[in-house]
């Protein structure tokens, strides 16, 4: 059976004064058919940039690597190709629903526009289908939303029209960047239940990305933790969840407060930042920030070992 | 929408109001009345003048009557050429100049918005370096030097076109002024559109509308052009100034018989009612062009419209 | 200050553009001041050997002479000197006006601001072109009119930047420390706004200069500026018009002259407001 998405050593690298910065440096995964995969990191692990990268808006950067869609790569094609399976088949919601809408055109030309480019629609059939899929995202009031502009909308609402203009083709793949992150905490709760359903009723395969492991661990059926560019441990979600293996994602963890565990004097926190883009590291880049660093760590760069859905990328990794 | 429509009309007529009065109380106020000539002229003659003018009356009853005639589009018989009223003059000249305006203004818009556009696509570039030093060299250089140079090459030089002259109808006639008179704000709104352009690009409405897979034809004409274009809409009554303060020389070199001659001939002559006909016209027209952006604005953003 | 001037000094040095457009002035300046030195004919001598001559290196008229057969160099530089003199000297008063303009109408603030940018509104609806049409007709072509109207240009621009200034100056806590202590209005605003606008003041400034020239050519062009025996280099293009077929260098010569000085001048603005990184506030 063919991977929805494989992607092999994917770098992507920035040029700037000093030199260049990788923001993804060698990434390589699989997403199978209707699967859940989450992407968890900090802001700076390159969890964006991974998939915008192969959604082919990577800007000025430096991509190399392979990137098959389906089968067909997707990394050097040509515009018009890359543009049939882009927003039909490979879609992308983003994080931020108040600046991700245009803002001069409605809500049904927006969405319409979609089907009359992939599916060769009229705008007359175009717009009823997106009345449907508003529907179907349990939007109030489909009809009235179709002519309102995204200013008139709430987040909750714009997120959820966002989510509709990924699904209209009936993808194979749709990768939510922090689709919860810009929301309130009730908001947030609708659209996991909401991509919960969706993904239900379709079939179709989701990569989560986000650096919030609550909303990661309703959906996923594996995980995939990412650090300074490069991934560091992967599996599936129970049981990376019940047993971490690298002091990250143990640190991660920990960090997630529980309402069912003994009350804390202080929340355990992460020290010390990811290191910036462009820093050039020795070794494991985690190593300045981990408890069980040792002098192998800051002189040998890991790789990921283990079995094939379980991998971690750690000299001495957690029993 | 008709709301905002007519907010913004009340507000414009106050000003053309303002205009006309000071206009007209700037010229009531001058020393010498508009016959001072080197020849007196005798005294019967002076009182059917003063008379026919209505200059024997007190200021605010000509002030009166001057504006019930504006307002029927009546602005008073030339003191110059005692032949004519000022709106026969205007008549005359007035299709031309808009003509020649018109056409200035269009042309600097829909080649101006394409370029800029080119520029910001291609960034960084040779080509955009191209086109933005020629934007400068737009902008710098008024028309009434370059299209004297026009003509020099196209006309004098190589005679592809006349150098000055106008037929009714003819259009050769009209190539260099036009595109003299465009020259500057086509220049203008090329650099405009393309540093809004560049800025709109970077929008993550743009980084969606391409991430839906739309050619890049569609994300740009439908999705970056409007906002795009708001600073342009900005420079909209600027650009017309421009080309009407333009016009009056263009005019003048081109041999083009507009109602830019009148004004100047007028100041020179002091001719008031032509001049105040003039000044009026003109600030109708700017206001006008005024509105008409404050209507564009609305389609172009349409936060706009529901805003207080 | 000392080090957002230093940076800006070297921003402007890196720009190719508007170094060379600084020395391109720079060489005009120098020729039309030294120039009549280096040629011995003068501005209104009558040549009547040499009526409407070409141009020529080896002639005695470098740059040919006019249909009344005065040299066009010495005619040109001339013109430059009254094009350049007026450009500099109305745009010192555009400046002195507009900062103090605008500088006592955001600090005064309230009605007395609104007031005073009704006015500059009003202003700004018509093209000063029209005013002066206007007070040409009432008061006929004088140079002293001619001044106030080349004055005029420009202003505008400058007010609305300086009372955007002070108007968010005078909020601030220091400018109460400086009132609480008995410091008068004019002190403080000498003293705190001034300052704090000399970097767009001297952008407009340097953007002014082309404009005022501008407008004075195209006053000068249309009869309406500096009156014969004297000469801008817009009464010369205006010549060069009514010549252009019979004899191109008249034209050419002041409008080449013309086109380089704004061409450079803006290329220098551009370059210092980028340098200065000043955006209109």
């Amino acid at each position: 059976m063919v991977a929805t998405l494989r992607i092999d050593e994917l770098s992507v690298s920035f040029a700037h004064r000093t030199g260049t910065a990788a923001a993804v440096d060698g990434v390589s995964l699989c997403i199978a058919p209707a699967e859940c995969v989450g992407v968890v990191g900090e802001s700076g692990s390159g969890k964006t940039q991974l998939f915008l990268a192969v959604m082919g808006l990577a800007g000025n950067a430096k991509v190399s690597g392979s990137i098959r869609f389906q089968g067909e790569e997707l990394l050097g094609a040509a515009a018009p190709a890359i543009n049939r399976v882009r927003g039909s088949k490979l879609t992308m919601m983003f994080q931020d629903p108040m600046t991700s809408l245009t803002p001069h055109l409605s809500i049904g030309t927006q969405l319409a526009e979609v089907v009359v480019c992939h599916l060769g629609r009229s705008w007359g059939e175009a717009r009823i289908a997106a009345g449907r899929m508003l529907e179907r995202v349990r939007i109030p009031e489909p009809q009235r939303r179709l002519n309102q502009y995204p200013h008139e909308l709430s987040g909750g609402m714009r997120q959820r029209v966002m989510l509709a203009m990924s699904l209209l083709c009936e993808p194979a793949l749709v990768i939510a960047d922090e689709p919860t992150s810009a929301l309130d905490v009730t908001i947030q709760a609708q659209i996991i239940g909401l991509l919960r359903a969706v993904r239900g009723e379709a079939g179709t395969a989701l990569a989560l990305i986000s650096h919030d492991l609550a909303v990661v661990a309703g959906l996923a059926d594996r995980i995939l933790v990412m650090y300074a560019g490069r991934i560091v441990e992967h599996g599936a979600a129970a049981e990376l969840f019940r047993q971490p293996r690298h002091p990250y994602t143990a640190g991660l963890l920990e960090c997630v407060p529980s309402l069912s565990g003994p009350r804390l004097a202080r929340l355990p926190t992460l020290a010390g930042q990811p290191p910036r883009p462009g820093e050039a590291l020795q070794g494991c880049s985690f190593a300045p920030r981990c408890p069980r660093a040792a002098d192998r760590c800051r002189s040998e760069r890991p790789v990921l070992t283990g079995a094939s859905t379980r991998q971690v990328a750690c000299h001495f990794p957690l029993a | 929408m008709t709301r905002y429509f007519f907010t913004r009309l009340a507000g414009a007529i106050p000003t053309l109001f303002i205009i006309i009065t000071f206009s007209f109380f700037l010229m009531r106020a001058a020393p010498g009345g508009p016959f001072d000539r080197e020849q007196a002229l005798p005294p019967e003659i002076a009182a059917n003048i003063q008379s026919a003018y209505g200059l024997d009356q007190p200021v605010w009853v000509q002030y009166g009557r001057y504006l019930r005639a504006v307002l029927h589009g009546d602005f008073g018989p030339s003191f110059k050429y005692q032949d004519f009223t000022v709106t026969e003059l205007i008549g005359q000249g007035f299709p031309i100049t808009l003509q020649l305006g018109l056409l200035a203004l269009a042309l600097a818009l829909f080649l101006g918005v394409p370029l800029g556009t080119f520029a910001a696509l291609h960034h960084n570039s040779a080509a955009d370096f191209a086109t933005m030093s020629l934007a400068v060299l737009g902008i710098a250089i008024p028309a009434f030097v370059v299209l004297p140079f026009l003509g020099l090459l196209f006309g004098v030089h190589l005679h592809w076109l006349p150098v000055a002259g106008w037929e009714p109808g003819s259009i050769k006639h009209l190539v260099l002024p036009v595109f003299a008179l465009a020259l500057p704000p086509l220049a203008y709104v090329a650099r405009l559109t393309r540093g809004s352009m560049l800025e709109v690009l970077r929008s993550h409405y743009i980084r969606t509308a391409f991430a839906k897979g739309l050619p890049l034809r569609t994300v740009i004409v439908r999705h970056a052009l409007r906002p795009a274009l708001t600073p342009v809409a900005s420079y909209l009554v600027p650009a017309a100034a421009s080309i009407l303060t333009g016009s009056l020389v263009v005019e003048s070199i081109a041999g083009l018989p507009g109602i830019g001659r009148y004004l100047v001939q007028g100041a020179i002559n002091r001719d008031y009612t032509l001049v105040l006909g003039m000044v009026i016209i003109y600030s109708t027209l700017l206001i006008g062009m005024g509105l008409l952006v404050d209507l564009l604005y609305a389609w172009l953003d349409p936060r706009v419209r529901f805003a207080k | 200050m000392r080090g957002f001037a230093g940076g800006a000094l070297e921003r402007l040095r890196a720009n190719p553009a508007a170094v060379l457009a600084l020395g391109v002035i720079f060489a005009v300046v120098v020729t039309a001041l030294l120039g009549p030195w280096l040629n011995p004919n003068d501005t209104h001598t009558i040549d009547w050997l040499h009526v409407a001559a070409r141009p020529g290196l080896q002639s005695a008229h470098w740059f040919g002479t006019d249909r009344l057969g005065r040299d066009l160099y010495a005619r040109t530089l001339a013109g430059a000197r009254v094009s350049m003199a007026i450009g500099l000297v109305a745009s010192i008063l555009s400046v002195v006006v507009g900062v103090s303009y605008g500088a006592i109408s955001g600090y005064l603030g309230g009605r007395i601001d609104q007031a005073m940018m009704r006015v500059i509104e009003i202003f700004s609806g018509l093209p000063l072109i029209f005013f002066v049409i206007l007070l040409t007709v009432i008061f006929g072509r004088s140079e002293s009119l001619l001044f106030i109207s080349i004055g005029a240009v420009g202003w505008l621009t400058m007010a609305r930047i300086v009372r955007g200034q002070a108007l968010s100056i005078r909020r601030q806590d220091f400018i109460a420390a400086a009132v609480a202590s008995g410091a008068g209005a004019g002190r403080i605003i000498a003293r705190h706004v001034v300052p704090n606008v000399i970097g767009p003041v001297i952008v407009y400034a340097t953007l002014t200069v082309p404009q005022i020239m501008l407008f004075e050519s195209f006053l000068s062009f249309l009869g309406l500026g500096i009156q014969e025996p004297g000469a801008s280099l817009g009464t010369l293009i205006a010549e060069g018009v009514g010549e252009m077929e019979a004899a191109p260098w008249m034209l050419a010569v002041p409008g080449s002259l013309l086109a380089v000085l704004l061409l450079c001048l803006n290329i220098l603005g551009d370059g210092l407001r980028d340098a200065l990184d000043v955006r209109e506030g």
